[in-house]
């Protein structure tokens, strides 16, 4: 591939300006997804450095804003793995550079929910209630997603699974859903059980509880054969793999949620290696264990992965960097019509960066949640404009985000 | 004593302790508000085992120590003829200290006479969180809790704010330590030799306005918090304790809150604090805290108001802070409001069933478990304190396999009958009395005790 020629911004143009005339036909085309589809959201907290994640190494004040933690072009030592002429991955980032070159991963860049200050907890709020204000709501998006969905798709149990022991705001919300986190200790006997089930049955929320934990662990322990991984990141490996082997389960649920932790890096990032390099490739390495999970049903999933907000443009005083605004959001999985990255890149000169600081976002992060939802689990555009993300329908959803023809839809 | 007295007895040391040890709600019963009000007084107590671990002054230099060996080490086997050595990194030799602490703290929280003023450490070490994700914090979250957490929470507020500021604890874990001002002395020299720019990191100047004062909503701006970050600059560590490095300082006025600071040097930041402790935001912040902490996840506003009023009232003295929470009758109105966080949970239980506290790792073990390891609460705002947060499934299920675990381990060796009314006393039900009676086995009885819904809840 030769993009060396090639002008930045006309290409960022073209690979946008391609997209938005099917805004609307697709939503219709594609109203009812087949039970079939999966979906899964990782959730990044801490604030994932998006332009260490994604560097736009093309990009002429890049180099210089970031010092020390750069990320050298594709080609050279520790270089980016390229994706255009302007953006490349992590060099920690195989996976998602092979699923970049089977066209199944899209990327997105200068992303932000609507939150514009720069507290995690208050901005982990809005990207999980899908509101445009932190506490605005008590339930999360995904479970009011699921909630909207057609009744069939819902006739067999939990919809959805929480990969952890708690269920995260993201979650919580009137679709059933069970949560579940990997368990050491030997099976109780059923007598003990029944006993305490018993003991819960005038008590709603315990009674619910223990019987989601009972059926989701069930599938988790004829899922994973090959025994638990001790070493750095096993946690992640291993949550991940157990959310693929319940989606890619027949009748299993459709919509997967997972956290993970460890993205605020103030001090000491890295570059190509380091903190944030170490970290990112625990998470490559999970994602391809997700996809062998799934096996063929890979084919009809997407998995999307963002975080809170970004982090400032240029390295700070003890080679971090401290909470920005705009980042990136990944679009992955055999579903995906992927190859490509979608932005309207701000450019990183001072007078570009939001407050003198921060890359500045040209992309709402529910725009690409609302393209995912919509198309692939045929989510009605209304209710993805009024109930998933209130008061949103100004945010056009993405179009094209699934291939037409995928698996998904046969 | 009535009906009324033994439920509140039950909520006084359940909600406001760790959980009844055997014969405690006896002894409580007959004043359940004045067993809280008198554990007030006598001086923040310390660890029982305190005197035998260290400082965080002697673990940071020894750390530093250690490598510095190891750097010399690494040079020495460079060359010619050198006997190749291997010393451990300071990770490594954190840990025992990490695992002695959390042994300390967890028997302290076992087997205290004051159990209120436990809880209280705990919530302050919370709401001033460091998290041992960070490798320096291993060594010294439990130093911190020891030096600037436990001997101040019965004082004022603002000594409390000042001390964990100053704690290198908290200057490395919120990267402040080597945070200089653009202006800086130390700045200016570096640019004029071409050196990287040592520059500023804002990290712990906006935790302190957002988790430790103001509260995420008071207003504050992008300014507000840049210019903070200038005070603090120079705040730093030196030889393992807190040094003010005036290198480090942003020369010159700084404004916060509208409000402008000319102070030279150290007392800039300091003077800062001091008018956080006293801002007003910060009162109905901690308030609002300290009643979702002691009376309900989403707490009448009536009781925030009056505990709010108590500390401005006060000038951030904590004492009528607490004396207002335990007035207020919405803390005993209804039993069993709060569902226990995973530490909670496990420190009721052995404090009920008297269990063996001080083997190695007896606490850490369960902590992990069931998903809170000590002091690693992955971020500054420290562990959530709802039930939404708590309740989930899959945690359910651990504390119920846990419970499995202890009651198996311990078999007939204790009488659950007798315990659920000694531990549980007004709050134990009917339906849970009966279950317990009808067990099984001595093993299933302990189970059913610890699993039942009065005993997931405080």
């Amino acid at each position: 591939m030769n993009y060396d020629t090639l002008d930045r911004r006309r290409f960022l143009a073209t690979a946008t300006a391609a997209a938005l005339p099917l805004v609307g036909r697709l939503a219709v085309a594609r109203a009812a997804a087949p039970p079939d589809a999966r979906f899964a959201f990782v959730l990044l907290r801490g604030a994932l450095d998006g332009l260490a994640a994604v560097p736009p190494w093309g990009d002429p004040d890049y180099r210089r804003l970031r010092g020390e933690i750069a990320i050298a072009p594709p080609g050279e030592p520790g270089g980016a793995l390229p994706l255009d002429a302007t953006f490349g991955l992590h060099p920690a980032l195989a996976f998602l550079h092979e699923s970049w070159r089977a066209r199944e991963l899209l990327v997105a860049h200068a992303v932000a929910t609507p939150y514009r200050e720069r507290s995690h907890f208050d901005g982990q709020d809005v990207l999980e209630n899908g509101a445009a204000r932190p506490h605005a709501l008590a339930s999360g998006w995904l479970n009011r997603a699921l909630a909207v969905l057609p009744a069939v798709a819902r006739s067999r149990g939990d919809a959805g699974v929480a990969l952890g022991q708690n269920l995260p705001l993201t979650m919580r919300g009137p679709a059933p859903v069970a949560s579940w986190s990997p368990s050491r200790l030997a099976a109780l006997d059923d007598d003990t059980l029944d006993r305490i089930a018993e003991l819960y049955a005038d008590d709603p929320l315990l009674s619910r509880r223990l019987a989601d934990a009972l059926m989701a662990d069930d599938v988790a322990r004829a899922a994973s054969m090959d025994g638990p991984q001790r070493r750095a990141g096993a946690r992640d490996l291993e949550v991940l793999r157990a959310a693929g082997a319940f989606l890619g389960r027949d009748g299993g649920p459709q919509v997967a949620m997972l956290d993970t932790i460890g993205w605020d890096t103030h001090a000491n990032e890295g570059g190509a290696q380091g903190r944030l390099g170490a970290r990112l490739g625990v998470l490559d390495a999970g994602l391809r264990e997700m996809k062998r999970a799934l096996g063929a049903r890979w084919s009809s999933t997407v998995v999307v992965l963002a975080t809170e907000f970004g982090r400032t443009a240029a390295v700070n005083g003890t080679r971090g960097t401290d909470h920005g605004t705009a980042t990136v959001a990944f679009v992955l999985g055999g579903a995906v019509q992927g190859g490509r990255v979608l932005a309207d890149w701000p450019g990183l000169s001072a007078r570009a960066l939001y407050q003198q600081r921060d890359l500045t976002p040209t992309l709402d992060l529910r725009a690409i949640l609302k393209g995912a939802l919509g198309e692939h689990l045929g989510v009605p555009a209304v209710r993805l404009d009024t109930e998933v993300f209130p008061d949103s329908a100004a945010v056009r959803p993405a179009t094209a985000v699934v291939r037409a023809t995928s698996d998904s839809r046969v | 004593m009535g009906m009324t007295d033994v439920v509140a007895a039950a909520i006084a040391t359940n909600r406001f302790g760790l959980g009844a040890r055997p014969g405690e709600l006896a002894r409580v019963a007959p004043d359940p508000r004045g067993w809280l009000a008198a554990q007030l007084h006598g001086g923040a107590p310390s660890l029982p085992a305190g005197s035998a671990l260290e400082s965080s002054a002697s673990i940071l230099v020894q750390a530093a120590k250690l490598r510095e060996d190891r750097r010399e080490t690494q040079r020495g086997a460079a060359a010619p003829g050198a006997v190749p050595r291997v010393i451990q990194g300071p990770g490594a030799w954190y840990r025992p200290i990490y695992l002695s602490e959390v042994q300390a703290r967890f028997s302290a929280a076992v087997v205290s006479e004051r159990p209120f003023i436990e809880r209280l450490v705990h919530f302050w070490s919370n709401h001033f969180a460091v998290s041992i994700d960070k490798a320096v914090v291993l060594g010294v979250a439990g130093a911190y809790e020891r030096e600037a957490i436990r001997p101040q929470v019965l004082g004022r507020f603002e000594n409390l704010l000042l001390a964990v500021e100053r704690h290198p604890a908290m200057l490395l874990y919120l990267d402040n330590a080597q945070s200089a001002g653009p202006a800086s002395p130390l700045a200016r020299r570096a640019s004029a030799s071409g050196r990287r720019d040592p520059g500023l990191n804002e990290n712990l100047a906006r935790e302190i306005l957002e988790l430790h004062t103001l509260g995420v909503s008071a207003g504050y701006t992008q300014a507000d918090v840049t210019g903070f970050a200038r005070m603090l600059t120079g705040w730093s560590v030196s030889e393992g304790e807190f040094r003010f490095r005036p290198g480090l300082h942003e020369p010159g006025a700084q404004r916060l809150l509208g409000r402008s600071y000319a102070q030279p040097g150290y007392e800039q930041g300091a003077a800062a604090l001091r008018d956080l402790a006293r801002h007003p935001a910060t009162a109905g912040h901690l308030a609002r805290k300290l009643a979702c902490h002691f009376i309900a996840d989403d707490p009448p506003p009536a009781a925030v108001a009056r505990i709010s009023t108590a500390f401005r009232e006060h000038g951030g003295e904590l004492l009528p802070v607490y004396r207002a929470l335990i007035e207020s009758p919405e803390a005993w109105a209804t039993p069993l409001a709060k569902y226990k966080t995973p530490a909670d949970y496990v420190h009721s239980a052995f404090r009920g069933f008297e269990l063996p506290h001080d083997g190695p790792r007896a606490g850490l073990a369960a902590y992990e478990l069931l998903g809170q390891r000590a002091w690693s609460p992955g971020s500054p705002a420290g562990w959530p304190d709802r039930a939404s947060d708590w309740d989930g499934g899959s945690a359910l299920l651990q504390r119920i396999e846990w419970a499995d675990e202890v009651g198996t381990r311990l078999g007939d060796r204790r009488d659950a009958q007798r315990l659920a009314h000694s531990i549980l006393g007004g709050v134990l039900s009917d339906q849970a009395s009966n279950a317990i009676a009808r067990a099984a086995s001595g093993a299933q009885a302990i189970t059913l005790l610890l699993t039942a819904p009065e005993f997931m809840r405080r």
